[in-house]
């Protein structure tokens, strides 16, 4: 277990900077997901903890010790790959045991070590096979095998489910965090899967463009989204968004109206600014269905809309509405919802639970 | 409609064999002419090729040839002589151009690519153009040996070695086959505690089968059947010879056509041992590489 600490990190492949001045800390035991879009710099910034890629500016700190110059053996880490990176022409104990062979241990005690790994990740009777003959899952257990073993301070893992089909997957991001349950040990996992970040993080790090948008708990970062973005990106179905006209009623609420919605006060988390107009967001899932909008209550928003469309997952029933300017507007409903396609329907939503945001 | 398409591939296939077969027997030629002559004496050697009985084993046939060349050439030695050359350079040819390959593509260090860039341009140059300068380099150069340090390498094999243990070509391609190899592997055995020297003997040897077969197939080719002009630069001496210069033994006042063909089938036989053992590999590496050997 070690504390990592990331102060002012820098990134440039040339003129171009990919990280734009990273600080971000994680407490010992930690599982942090780094999480963001495909090119916002999370797999540069794994990689550059794992000391694969130089730094341009700042410092990285593993265990209270800068490990700027140090090659990757020597910062106490072990690392996941996305494709799994295990050894071709070596079978599966002389994979999981390669760190420990390196580090010139001993016979008896690699074997331990090996066992003990293979045991943790229910792999015992795969030792002998060479990586050929094994699925997807078990080529990734053994890569995790592989970093168990060294009992390092922090392990990385760069989107170690993205090559697997979605049930495997779904078996294995249980498994992680079943291991980090057991190990203790701090965890940074990279993911462009928020549905990954969001079951596995004791905290949660939204990157875009090489900059940290937000960090929290994936409830926080849920309930609480400091922008547009980490409320576009958290969450699924992804956040309804409507422009609207806001004018200052005091106490940081706002009078908001739009020709799809219907006027009400809604309180920003931030200040907006003046005369211009803003973003009100609402979750799928805080919408409800109410007989019309005399029956809404006083803290409630509503809309109104035409079913367009009726997704049925059992759980939960996704409705798309099109609204009267034809924008769609998504409502996640209970799974047993009668719900027709083609009705007119109206829609409630508690004014605490909408976001208002400034427009980008 | 199933019968006739059927046909039709049958015979396309008759027709590609036939082709292949055509081609295999114009190559096969000259090889059946050099067996067939071996066997014969001079006069009906001449006599036959101005028909097919050049190719068939007719005539006044005995292994007096044989005989002769043994007394005239001392075939073995120069045989050992060339395989041994052949083994050493390729071994040690492998052994460092793969390493100047990992460092090419693995690691970091500044005017890699200008080096290699470098490098990959004497392959343009002919040998007969630096013939005369290695001479006056490798006559000059000091050797420590059991008797202490020697001047001058002529005469020797490492003079037929050591200048041909580096060559641009093996560079390239294991720089080709090393930039195909996965990344994460290399960077995962960094992450796992070995350091640069592990990873090319653990991780990417190990990898490199299909390319360590190219190599040493080419490089053999090159140092058994290529090895004429420098050797008979660099050495007077009947020991050391290799097999190519032992061919000048045949052409003195008048030329022992039998027992050159006699020669040149003995000298063929590690070839195409070498050959037929490693067949599979040798066209995989030649498609590979799009290399002629």
């Amino acid at each position: 277990m070690a504390h990592v600490k990331l102060t002012s990190v820098r990134k440039s492949f040339g003129s171009v900077e990919i990280i734009m001045g990273v600080d971000i800390e994680i407490d010992s035991g930690e599982f942090v997901v780094f999480v963001g879009p495909s090119g916002c710099g999370k797999s540069t910034l794994l990689r550059m903890i794992a000391g694969l890629e130089d730094i341009t500016s700042g410092t990285i700190e593993i265990g209270g010790r800068v490990v700027n110059d140090l090659p990757p053996k020597d910062r106490s880490i072990a690392m996941v790959f996305q494709s799994y990176a295990i050894f071709p022409h070596m079978s599966v104990r002389e994979n999981v045991g390669f760190g420990l062979t390196i580090k010139g241990v001993d016979k008896a005690e690699k074997e331990k070590k090996v066992l003990e790994a293979a045991r943790i990740l229910q792999m015992e009777n795969l030792l002998d096979r060479r990586p050929s003959q094994l699925s997807g899952g078990q080529r990734q257990r053994v890569a995790i095998g592989r970093a168990i073993v060294r009992d390092p301070s922090v392990f990385l893992f760069d989107e170690p489910l993205s090559n697997l089909d979605a049930a495997l997957r779904l078996d294995m991001r249980m498994e992680i965090g079943k291991l980090h349950q057991s190990l203790g040990a701090s965890m940074i996992y990279v993911t462009h899967d928020q549905i990954e970040a969001m079951t596995l993080a004791d905290r949660i790090v939204v990157l875009k463009d090489g900059q940290v948008m937000q960090t929290g708990t994936p409830m926080e970062l849920f309930h609480n989204p400091d922008n547009l973005f980490v409320a576009g990106f958290i969450g699924a179905p992804r956040m309804n968004f409507f422009e609207v006209d806001a004018a200052p009623v005091g106490n940081g609420a706002y009078r908001i109206g739009a020709p799809d919605v219907a006027e009400t006060v809604v309180t920003a988390k931030k200040p907006l600014p003046e005369g211009e107009r803003a973003i009100l967001g609402i979750r799928p899932q805080h919408l409800s269905l109410i007989d019309d909008a005399g029956a809404a209550s006083a803290d409630q928003g509503v809309l109104t809309g035409k079913v367009a469309l009726v997704e049925r997952l059992g759980t939960e029933t996704i409705v798309n509405l099109s609204l009267p300017s034809g924008a769609v507007l998504i409502a996640a409903l209970d799974g047993d919802n009668p719900v027709a396609m083609g009705s007119a329907v109206t829609l409630a939503y508690a004014r605490t639970d909408a976001h208002l945001f400034a427009k980008e | 409609m199933a019968e006739i398409s059927s046909r039709n591939r049958g015979l396309r296939l008759f027709a590609r064999y036939l082709v292949l077969a055509l081609v295999a027997v114009v190559f096969m030629f000259p090889l059946v002419f050099m067996v067939v002559s071996s066997f014969k004496p001079d006069g009906q050697l001449l006599a036959d090729t101005s028909s097919f009985r050049a190719f068939l084993p007719v005539g006044d046939i005995s292994l007096d040839n044989y005989r002769a060349a043994f007394e005239r050439a001392p075939i073995g030695q120069f045989m050992f002589n060339s395989v041994m050359i052949t083994m050493v350079t390729v071994t040690l040819s492998i052994g460092i151009c793969s390493l100047a390959g990992f460092s090419f593509v693995f690691l970091d260090w500044s005017g890699r690519g200008v080096i290699l860039s470098i490098v990959l341009a004497t392959l343009i140059i002919p040998f007969e153009t630096i013939a005369v300068p290695l001479l006056l380099v490798v006559s000059r150069l000091p050797w420590v040996g059991l008797d202490g340090v020697e001047w001058g390498w002529l005469n020797t094999y490492r003079v037929q070695i050591v200048p041909w243990i580096v060559d641009a070509l093996t560079i390239f391609l294991f720089v080709q086959y090393f930039k195909d190899l996965p990344r994460e592997l290399i960077e995962a055995a960094r992450v796992e505690g070995a350091s640069w020297l592990q990873v090319y003997a653990r991780i990417v040897m190990p990898l490199s089968g299909p390319v360590l077969a190219t190599a040493a197939i080419l490089k053999s080719l090159k140092m058994y059947n290529e090895q004429y002009l420098w050797p008979l630069i660099v050495v007077q001496d009947e020991a050391h010879r290799p097999i190519m210069v032992g061919l000048g033994y045949f052409f003195q006042l008048n030329v022992a056509w039998g027992e050159l063909m006699a020669y040149l089938t003995l000298i063929s036989v590690p070839v195409l041992a070498f050959y037929l053992f490693m067949q599979r590999a040798f066209i995989a590496s030649i498609a590979s590489t799009g290399v002629k050997g």
